[in-house]
């Protein structure tokens, strides 16, 4: 179960040969993650790890009927890459490369909407399904399996989260990375969405940055359309200053929108809890999930 | 990247967007050979990339060039929001009649560019958004079919205007959305994009920020000495090393990894009553070299009492840091005290070579912060 990805997820991996890429193939396929094949263009006819690598995509899942792709593809040519991925019907690519210009990522989230794909970042530590699928960069062993959808737009902030519900009992169902980047394809809503219908979760906890202003409608969404399952929140960058690039591109106020203050009135507003500091998303969880 | 106003002008100006006559000045002698030139009263603006520069009286007039000589002399050497002034755009002083607003940005929520404009220019237009947003118009630009010219003609007719002015106004906005899109820019913004009193439209204002991500596209700005003479050492250093570091006035040094950490990180450190001195995040998978620079960074501020290294080792592993630590400290040296979370990957082994360097490792995030924010005040001496 969990959302996206599962254990029938069969998946290919672009810019397998790269540093990056052959890093965290063995690592995936490690997790339990059926990763069939690889690409990189001008390596075909090649292994990774005992991965067969081709030179196209199409040629990839002619062989082996994949469903899903990880990128790890440069920015250069990771718009090109997700293109190739999209024309090939994959439906979930994820996108890990960072760095990726905003007019690419517009035309390639364009894209996706045409083909009815689901681009999880760019910019992401990718996503995980508790001991079914790893398409990511995260370190497994921070995870346990249990009830808790977890949506962030940060990879380390996340690990601690995680951590930390794992230490509380709490394990989880699927955590995903929704990306740093300003242009990115899944927002709070899309995964809040997929979350409610999930047999497996239970409860959710969003962690959101300043920047953009996708926390604030997922809590119109959550106060409008009500929510079945109990959600928790957090807010990364209350301290963070106007008009200055928090390390990711998408973190940034701009004037007066995107502040951390705006995004946790929001929340509470629509009567979700958001936590103070990292440690207490378990502590409220606990609790909304004990009533 | 931010483009100084100069920049932007001139970039607008190949595009055959009208901006007034210009010139970058340096020095007053300069200004007066310029105004000279163009032989009308001139404003003169100071060329700095902070908001707001017009109130902070970084814009003034003259009306001859004596005057601009000595006008330019008071700006240059001037700090405006703590950003010296180097250069001063001195162009001809325009017969206003109207201001105009129209810009060209990103829609993160649609996930595409998109043209926004109005007849009230020259204000922020945040601040006009939430006052009067029906004097906006908003035009979502689709990333196949681009930015119409009867979509440019309707918004120039929203905006009041007919005939060949209806026209004129629709080829400028026309234009800068192709510079916008040329560039890479994150914000093309005419504000205001004045109508003078003899009904022609002059871009008075430019702003243009390009996507840093982009910038390999764009060769040109690779080297900015105005720009890099502005920033501090620690700035410097960081940009040199790749590394995100955001400058911030409290005194508690902060080193972490992950973006999202690292803010939260300042967070607990501000709950706790302390004040952050800086953002600074060493990036997934970071090595001993590249910590032991981030240390050089923080320890290059006067105002950092303590420094706090928060690390979660996922990719980045815990003996990597604790050797760049180290690797600091026999750079450096360590001029203050130093507060160390470290926990995740091969978290024994970055303990081990800590503790036997004599350097005590916390494994909580919120006991590090409050240690760290004690220190900060005045209290016990650390590590």
């Amino acid at each position: 179960m969990g959302i996206f990805v599962s254990k029938k997820t069969k998946a290919i991996v672009q810019g397998i040969t790269g540093a990056q890429g052959s890093f965290h193939t063995p690592l995936m396929i490690d997790y339990g993650t059926q990763i069939v094949a690889g690409v990189t263009p001008g390596k075909g006819r090649t292994n990774v790890h005992g991965v067969p690598v081709y030179d196209t995509v199409e040629e990839a899942v002619t062989a082996h009927g994949a469903d899903a792709s990880i990128s790890f593809v440069p920015a250069p040519s990771a718009a090109d890459a997700a293109f190739e991925a999209l024309d090939a019907g994959l439906k979930i690519i994820v996108i890990i490369t960072e760095h990726i210009p905003i007019r690419d990522a517009v035309q390639v989230m364009y894209r996706a909407r045409q083909k009815g794909a689901v681009i999880v970042g760019p910019n992401t530590p990718g996503i995980l399904t508790v001991d079914e699928c790893k398409l990511g960069i995260m370190p497994a062993h921070v995870f346990k399996r249990g009830v808790v959808g977890l949506a962030s737009r940060s990879g380390t902030l996340t690990y601690e989260i995680a951590t930390g519900l794992s230490m509380h009992g709490l394990g989880q169902s699927t955590c995903i990375g929704l990306g740093g980047d300003p242009i990115v394809g899944l927002s709070f809503i899309d995964v809040l969405k997929e979350f409610e219908r999930d047999e497996q979760t239970e409860a959710v906890a969003l962690i959101g940055e300043i920047g953009g202003n996708f926390e604030e409608l997922a809590a119109e969404f959550i106060a409008t359309k009500g929510y079945s399952k109990p959600i928790v929140a957090f807010v990364a960058g209350r301290s963070a200053p106007p008009g200055k690039r928090m390390g990711h591109a998408g973190a940034i106020i701009m004037g007066k929108t995107g502040t951390a203050a705006s995004k946790i009135e929001a929340f509470k507003k629509a009567d979700v809890p958001v936590a103070e500091k990292p440690s207490d998303v378990a502590k409220l969880l606990a609790e909304k999930l004990s009533k | 990247m931010k483009l100084f106003e100069y920049e932007a002008k001139q970039i607008f100006a190949k595009y055959n967007i009208p901006t007034p006559r210009g010139f970058l000045a340096t020095t007053a002698k300069e200004a007066r050979e310029f105004a000279t030139l163009i032989n009308a009263p001139v404003a003169l603006k100071s060329q700095v990339l902070v908001a707001g520069r017009g109130k902070a009286g970084g814009i003034l007039f003259a009306n001859s060039p004596a005057e601009a000589e000595k006008t330019a002399a008071q700006l240059l050497g001037k700090e405006i929001k703590g950003v010296k002034v180097q250069g001063v755009w001195i162009e001809e002083k325009l017969a206003i009649r109207r201001e105009l607003y129209f810009s060209i940005t990103v829609d993160r929520t649609n996930r595409c560019y998109v043209v926004v404009a109005s007849g009230e220019g020259g204000v922020e237009i945040e601040e006009l958004a939430i006052a009067r947003p029906e004097r906006i118009v908003k035009v979502l630009i689709d990333p196949v079919y681009g930015f119409q010219p009867y979509q440019a003609r309707q918004i120039a007719k929203k905006l009041g205007y007919v005939g060949s002015q209806m026209a004129d106004l629709a080829s400028i906005f026309l234009r800068q959305y192709r510079a916008a899109m040329d560039f890479d820019a994150e914000l093309a913004e005419m504000n205001p994009l004045v109508e003078t009193v003899d009904e022609k439209f002059v871009d008075a204002d430019a702003r243009l920020i390009i996507d840093d991500n982009a910038l390999y596209r764009h060769t040109e700005f690779k080297s900015r000495p105005m720009e890099e003479a502005g920033l501090t050492p620690q700035e410097t250093l960081a940009q040199k090393s790749g590394l995100a570091y955001v400058k911030l006035d409290g005194d508690v040094g902060i080193v972490g990894n992950g973006a999202g950490l690292v803010m939260a990180t300042l967070d607990v450190i501000q709950f706790y009553g302390g004040r952050p001195a800086n953002f600074l995040d060493v990036g997934g998978g970071a090595s001993s070299d590249m910590m032991a620079t981030a240390l050089d960074i923080v320890l290059l501020d006067p105002n950092v009492k303590v420094v706090f290294i928060n690390i979660l080792g996922g990719i980045t592993r815990c003996d990597e840091v604790a050797n760049g630590i180290l690797e600091a400290r026999k750079r450096v040296g360590f001029t203050k005290p130093i507060v160390i979370r470290l926990v995740g990957t091969n978290e024994e082994e970055g303990r081990r070579i800590l503790t036997e360097a004599g350097i005590h490792v916390l494994d909580s995030m919120e006991e590090a912060a409050q240690k760290a924010v004690e220190i900060s005040k005045g209290g016990g001496v650390h590590a």
